[in-house]
Parts: structure tokens; C-alpha cells; sequence
């Protein structure tokens, strides 16, 4: 019965592959910038959290 | 360049701890009376009064614990770390207290409301409208906030956990304002817009991402601020987190229909829910690797330090909730657990350890912090985790146990073919113990969290609250953004982050949403279901104030085992009046989609509803004398009728006026069915008449005439 249902809704053979198309196209831009992302970016960015100087009002050691 | 001096605003993080910790306790004491409701039906009735009665207080649980224990735990880590990210204060302390005592205000509202039996019946969205659009509008003045300190920061880029809380922010709003679309009736009542089988796919949209946006990203965010700077090391991989960030809020919010599994959800849009839930596991996983991996080489501080004790169980929770979460998702495994007590065991693994443990474990160390002193007592913080611990598993060990021996034995056959156990009440009766063991892993978890208030509020005792927090950083200059990576265009960007986490999360849905409802306006509409009667209509509303779909099911799924035991399967035609959709997610009892045809008979649902005992020795359902004594209130009668012809329920024009003479004609009916029966004191202006019409009504459409 769905399938009926399906193939009256005009143009519903693209939502599969539009899906398709957006998934790997995310992905694949995502992994290119992982891998093309700057490495003294990405260390500063890592050290953000711990750079705050809030441990300088606090007794508790970090 | 010049530094500049300001001051990050502590009180307000202290608010929201204080009051995380009070409604976290609160919370979880309601969870343990409605475990212990189940366990133990007889003891001291149950506790079943009218406002305590298990269906309107289990409400009150889930939403204690999402929205007042996890909501303000989230804004507490929220407030606390953004401004030390953007080395700014928060935008307006005005805003600040806006947003917390109206975000107080509306889980009052909801601790009120909800035993009264005020509630929209969908699921972690019960509130109704009126609180609705007070979330709405205090959601917006978090946002304001949280984006005027974004504005004004002093550091250049946006640290992942701030991506996160963008996120968040969106993503709930549009999953709030999508979901709680109603028309309202009265001042506390409201139908969803949505009927049946749209409206059923709306709320697992919402639900299941609710689950990802309120209980999954703010908490990465912190754990991703917090256990670094807990842990005094960074994070193992920002390359990671990114990945964890984008793939995680781009995959969710496909996922929501692997709640609807072999339901009258239409299949492609259920394997689109179970391939995506599938995918999940890479990202989520990613995360839990980042997060344990970024111990790396400090192990022995884990076991030192009770903070990072309570971090390492969090994550390890997480990763556990979200490997079982895609495993439950494949529809074979599905079959067996959905609508049993492993789904309640799934979703606690991630509330008690991820969401609780991770709360605790933040708390331990931001309240001495702020409070510049030490923790009070290390010892009873360390009480506190091995208590929590052993709540969990005596929660979860008893549930799965459960889940699995129910699921099985709903589908297990004799070598002839017939149902082995063909009395639901066999199901039930064999899960008490593991009821009560459940229960008593919840009072563990509950008394280590009082020990955790004790101790905290003798932490902030001895210490003293530093207000206003003094900090220095250079102001950040204008010419940041030249020469930079494109992807800085987003990164630093506060608002091309919401538009584009926006545009991710919008793919998802629309793919899925639309489709949906394009289906309706093809589906074959069964000509014999019909809107109900105006009777069946009071029952209808009746059924969703005591919350009885909180324990029972009205959708049969097309398994031989289930369709020997409830009759034909569900059909999505046959919802097509009803907003909201009833389908419930659990069966604490039996399935009612066909009850109207499995059990007609008046005085048995008389004589059940006012002691379920009489008529099903060992049931664990409570009574319900209220619904014989109370009259049935039939002011908004005509304002109900008009507003679901608004919403394209056909009842006849001008009907409103005709419907209480119909309603009274047939509740007259159903009296003399009674006294029939020998129930002679029987009025037909009671409510349990309503709600007996409703039960008789349930599944009759396509069964009295030829269906198709």
C-alpha cells in the first residue's frame, strides 16, 4: 500500500538520491578540511580551556 | 596590546547549581516513588491518589529530571564556561536572572500542573500551551544572552564546546516550536495540530532529539570544556571534536523514527531511522574515544580525584547508551524490546550515568571553585560515586532483565501454535521482583545524591561566594579574519554558525518530515472511521489527563504473536482524527488499539477502573475511584467540537450545538448497560462513563464493516 502511496507524491524518486548526494557531499567536505586544517591552529585551539586564568583566584589546584 | 580588566559573573553559575542539585533530588524521589508504585501496588494503595496516581506523576519524573535537573546543570556548565571561552561576562546579569527564575517559574508551573492532570499527552512536551510559550520566551532570552557574550569576546575562535551550545540553542527552539504547534481550547487545554501517524512522526522527531540536543550536545559541550580542565590536560583531538561535531548534529536528527518501528509510520522512512541510528555509533563513538583518551597518561589521577572518577563513568555510560541505542534501532532487536522495561533501562544508562555522573563530577569542582575553598568532604564524595555506581547497575541489570524476559514471552508460541502465555498479566506478574530491585537501585542513587547536597552545602558554607570574578585579556582587534582558512568564516563567526548548524539539522528533517505529510493527503481515508462521538471525545481527553498512555500502547504491530493477542494490526487510516496520536511508547499493560472489540462489556470496565484487582487478580494497575465520583465537565464541550473542525475533523457544520444532547443520549446508554449488569447506583454524568464510551469505541472502525 505504501508503495502506492509513494508513487503518487510527484518527484519522490529524487528524495533517495538527494539524500545520498548531501551525505557524501557533508562528509567529504568535512574530511577535507580535517585534513587541511592548520596544525598551530588546531594546538592553540586545544589549549583554549586551560588557558583562562580563573586558577589564580581559586585555592583548588587544577 | 592593552589588556583589559573585567569580571566574569559566578553568582549566576551558583544559582544554577543550587538549583540543579534541589530538583535534581526532587527529581529523582518522584522516580523512586513511581518504581515503587509499580513494585509494590498494594502497599499503602499504591500511593495512587487522584494527583499521585502513577500515569500523571511518571510525567512529572521525566520532566523533573530532563528540564530541571539536566536543563539547569546545562545553563549552570553553560554560563560557567562561556564566559571563560569568550574572556568575557556574560552579556546582561538582568538576562541572566530573567532566564533563571523563569526557567524556575516554568518547572514550578509544570510540578503543578502536571499531577493536576493538565497535559498535552506527548511525550517529554506535556506541558501545555501556556507554558510552552514561556519556554519559548525564555529559551530567546537565553539565546540573547549566550549570543550577546559570544559578540563581545575577547578571544578570536569559537572552542568547539561553544559550537555545541550553538547548536543546542537552535536545534531545541526549532524542535520545541515544530512539536508544540496546537490549537488551544481552554486555558490548560489544547489538541496537538497534528493527527495519527504525522503527528506520531512529529513527536519522535522531537523526542528522539530531544534526547540528542538537551541531553546529548550541551553535555558534550561541557565535557568538553570541563573534563580537560579538570583533567589539567587538553582534549586528545580538536581534529576529532570537530568531526564529532558536525557528524553528530547532521546524523541525529534523521534518526527519530527507529521510535516507530513496525508502527503505521511508512517503511522508507522507517529504515531511513534505522540507517541513520546505524551511523550514529561512528560519531558518538568518536566522542567517548576523545573523551577517555584525553586521560591519557593520567590515569593515576582518575583514581585520586573523584571528579575525573565520575567524568571516566559518564563517558563510559555515553558510549555504552550510544552503541545500545543503534543496536535497539535494527528492527529484529527492536521487535523484541520495543514497549518493554529495556527501552526504560537504555534511557537511564544515559541519564543516570552520562547525563548524572557528569552533572556530579562538574559540581565537585566548580563549587569549590567558585566558592574559593575545598571540597567539604572528600570522603562522602567518593560515598557518593560508589553509591551512584551501584544504583545504576541495580537499575539497569533488574530492567534489561525485564525488557527481555517480557519482550520474549509476548511472542513466544506453543508447538501448536497458540499463545504461551495469552494472559498479559503472566507478563507482569513474573517482572515485580525486578521491579523492586530497580527500585532499590534508584534510592541508592538518590541517597548519594543527598549526600552530594549535604556536602556541597557545607562546601559553600565554609567558603565564600566570589561574585564578581576578576580577569585580563587584550581586547580583540578587527583585522582577525584576513588570510585565514575558509572554514574560519565559520568558525568565528557566531551567527554563520546557528545559520549553518541551522541548514544541517533542517536537511534531515525536511527530507523525512515532508514526505510524510504529502502521504496524508493520499492516504486512502477508510471510509468506516469515523470522528468520534462527542462522549468518546470527553473519554479521549479523560484517558490523556490520567496519562494512561504512559502504560498503555494503541498500536498493534504486525506480528503473528501480537495480532493473536490484540487483533488486527494497526492501519495508519485508522488515526486519522485523533489529535494527538495515543500510540504510547511502553506497555506497563496491555495494548488498548482494539480493546472497544476485546472487551466491550461496560460494567467489567466499570468494576476494573474503580479496583483492577476485582477483575484481574495481581494487575499492578491503579484505581481509579475519582473517575466514579467526579462529574464530568462538559463546559468546553462546544469549544472542543469547533476546534477540531478547525483542525479538519468532519464533524457536521453547526454540530457543536447538537453534541451535549448526544453525549447525554449516549452516556444514558451506557448507564442502562450497567444496571444490566447489576451496577444500579451508575450516573450518567460521571466521568468513568466517558472514558468506558471511549474504551468501547477503541479499534471498532474497521472491524464492524467490511475494511477495504
Amino acid at each position: 500500500m505504501y508503495k502506492d502511496v509513494l508513487r503518487s507524491i510527484d518527484g519522490i524518486e529524487i528524495f533517495p538520491i538527494l539524500s545520498l548526494i548531501i551525505f557524501v557531499l557533508f562528509f567529504t567536505v568535512l574530511m577535507i578540511y580535517i585534513l587541511k586544517v592548520d596544525k598551530k591552529f588546531i594546538s592553540d585551539m586545544k589549549d583554549l580551556p586551560l588557558k583562562d586564568n580563573d586558577c589564580l583566584t581559586s585555592k583548588t589546584p587544577l | 596590546m592593552a589588556l583589559e580588566t573585567f569580571q566574569y559573573d559566578n553568582r549566576i553559575v551558583r544559582n544554577f547549581a543550587i538549583a540543579t542539585m534541589i530538583w535534581g533530588v526532587i527529581g529523582m524521589l518522584v522516580g523512586v516513588i513511581v518504581a515503587f508504585q509499580l513494585a509494590f501496588p498494594n502497599w499503602l494503595g499504591g500511593l495512587h491518589m487522584e494527583y499521585t496516581a502513577f500515569g500523571r506523576i511518571r510525567p512529572l519524573h521525566t520532566n523533573a529530571v530532563i528540564f530541571a535537573f539536566v536543563g539547569n546543570g546545562i545553563f549552570m556548565g553553560v554560563y560557567y564556561s562561556l564566559q571563560r571561552l569568550c574572556k568575557a561576562r556574560m552579556f546582561s546579569d538582568l538576562l541572566g536572572k530573567l532566564h533563571f527564575w523563569g526557567w524556575q517559574l516554568i518547572i514550578v508551573s509544570a510540578v503543578i500542573t502536571l499531577p493536576l492532570g493538565l497535559t498535552s499527552s506527548k511525550e517529554y512536551a506535556e506541558l501545555e500551551w501556556p507554558i510552552d510559550i514561556a519556554i519559548t520566551l525564555i529559551w530567546v532570552v537565553f539565546g540573547i544572552n549566550m549570543f550577546g557574550t559570544i559578540f563581545k569576546r575577547r578571544e578570536r575562535h569559537m572552542y568547539v564546546a561553544i559550537w555545541f551550545y550553538i547548536a543546542t540553542f537552535i536545534t531545541v527552539a526549532v524542535l520545541h516550536l515544530v512539536n508544540s504547534f496546537s490549537i488551544p481550547v481552554t486555558f490548560m487545554k489544547s489538541y496537538s495540530w497534528y493527527a495519527g501517524v504525522q503527528d506520531a512522526l512529529v513527536q519522535w522527531w522531537y523526542g528522539h532529539n530531544a534526547v540528542a540536543f538537551f541531553l546529548t550536545t550541551p553535555y558534550l559541550g561541557l565535557m568538553y570544556y570541563f573534563l580537560p580542565k579538570i583533567a589539567g590536560r587538553p582534549v586528545y583531538s580538536y581534529r576529532l571534536s570537530i568531526i564529532h561535531f558536525w557528524a553528530l548534529i547532521f546524523l541525529y536528527i534523521w534518526a527519530g523514527p527507529h521510535h516507530l518501528l513496525y508502527t503505521s509510520l511508512p517503511d522508507w522512512a522507517q529504515s531511513l531511522g534505522v540507517v541513520f541510528s546505524i551511523m550514529l555509533i561512528a560519531p558518538s563513538w568518536g566522542g567517548m574515544i576523545n573523551g577517555l583518551l584525553t586521560l591519557r597518561g593520567a590515569w593515576d589521577k582518575v583514581r585520586e580525584d573523584v571528579r575525573l572518577k565520575f567524568m571516566v563513568v559518564a563517558i563510559t555510560a555515553y558510549g555504552m547508551a550510544t552503541f545500545e541505542g543503534p543496536m535497539l534501532s535494527l528492527k529484529n532487536v527492536n521487535a523484541i524490546a520495543h514497549f518493554t522495561d529495556w527501552i526504560v533501562a537504555h534511557v537511564h544508562v544515559g541519564a543516570l550515568g552520562w547525563n548524572g555522573f557528569l552533572t556530579f563530577g562538574i559540581l565537585y569542582w566548580l563549587v569549590p571553585k567558585i566558592f574559593r575553598t575545598e571540597l567539604f568532604s572528600e570522603k562522602l564524595a567518593n560515598i557518593h560515586f560508589w553509591l551512584g555506581t551501584l544504583g545504576i547497575l541495580f537499575y539497569a541489570i533488574p530492567m534489561y532483565w525485564a525488557g527481555f524476559t517480557q519482550g520474549s514471552m509476548w511472542a513466544e508460541v506453543t508447538p501448536t501454535g497458540q499463545l504461551m502465555y495469552p494472559n498479559f498479566l503472566n507478563t507482569v506478574t513474573n517482572l515485580i521482583p525486578m521491579y523492586a530491585m530497580r527500585g532499590f537501585g534508584g534510592l541508592l542513587y538518590l541517597s548519594g545524591a543527598i549526600i552530594m547536597l549535604y556536602n556541597l552545602t557545607k562546601t559553600m558554607l565554609q567558603g565564600n561566594l566570589l561574585v564578581n570574578e576578576e580577569a585580563q585579556a587584550p581586547a580583540l582587534t578587527n583585522d582577525v579574519h584576513k588570510g585565514k582558512h575558509w572554514h574560519s568564516w565559520i568558525e568565528m563567526r557566531p551567527i554563520q554558525m546557528l545559520v549553518f548548524s541551522l541548514i544541517v539539522i533542517l536537511i534531515g528533517t525536511v527530507i523525512e518530515i515532508i514526505p510524510t505529510f504529502l502521504v496524508e493527503s493520499n492516504v486512502k481515508t477508510i471510509s468506516s472511521v469515523k470522528p468520534y462521538s462527542p462522549l468518546e471525545l470527553q473519554g479521549r481527553d479523560l484517558y490523556i489527563k490520567e496519562g494512561c498512555n504512559n502504560c498503555h500502547s494503541q498500536m498493534i504491530r504486525p506480528f503473528r504473536a501480537e495480532t493473536m493477542r490484540y487483533g488486527e494490526y494497526s492501519k495508519a487510516g485508522e488515526f486519522v482524527y485523533d489529535h494527538p496520536f495515543l500510540w504510547g511508547s511502553k506497555r506497563t499493560g496491555p495494548d488498548l488499539a482494539r480493546e472497544g472489540v476485546l472487551n466491550p462489556n461496560s460494567g467489567w470496565h466499570y468494576r476494573h477502573m474503580f479496583d483492577p484487582r476485582s477483575e484481574s487478580p495481581g494487575s499492578i494497575m491503579p484505581s481509579y475511584p475519582w473517575l466514579i465520583s467526579n462529574t464530568l465537565d462538559n463546559s468546553s464541550l462546544e469549544a472542543k467540537i469547533s476546534a477540531m473542525q478547525t483542525l479538519g475533523v468532519p464533524y457536521a457544520e453547526g454540530y457543536e450545538k447538537q453534541a451535549l444532547a448526544d453525549l447525554e443520549a449516549q452516556a444514558a446508554k451506557i448507564v442502562s448497560e450497567l444496571e444490566a449488569d447489576g451496577i444500579k447506583n451508575a450516573k450518567a454524568d460521571k466521568e468513568i462513563i466517558a472514558l468506558i464510551a471511549y474504551l468501547q469505541r477503541l479499534g471498532t472502525d474497521i472491524m464492524v464493516k467490511d475494511n477495504e
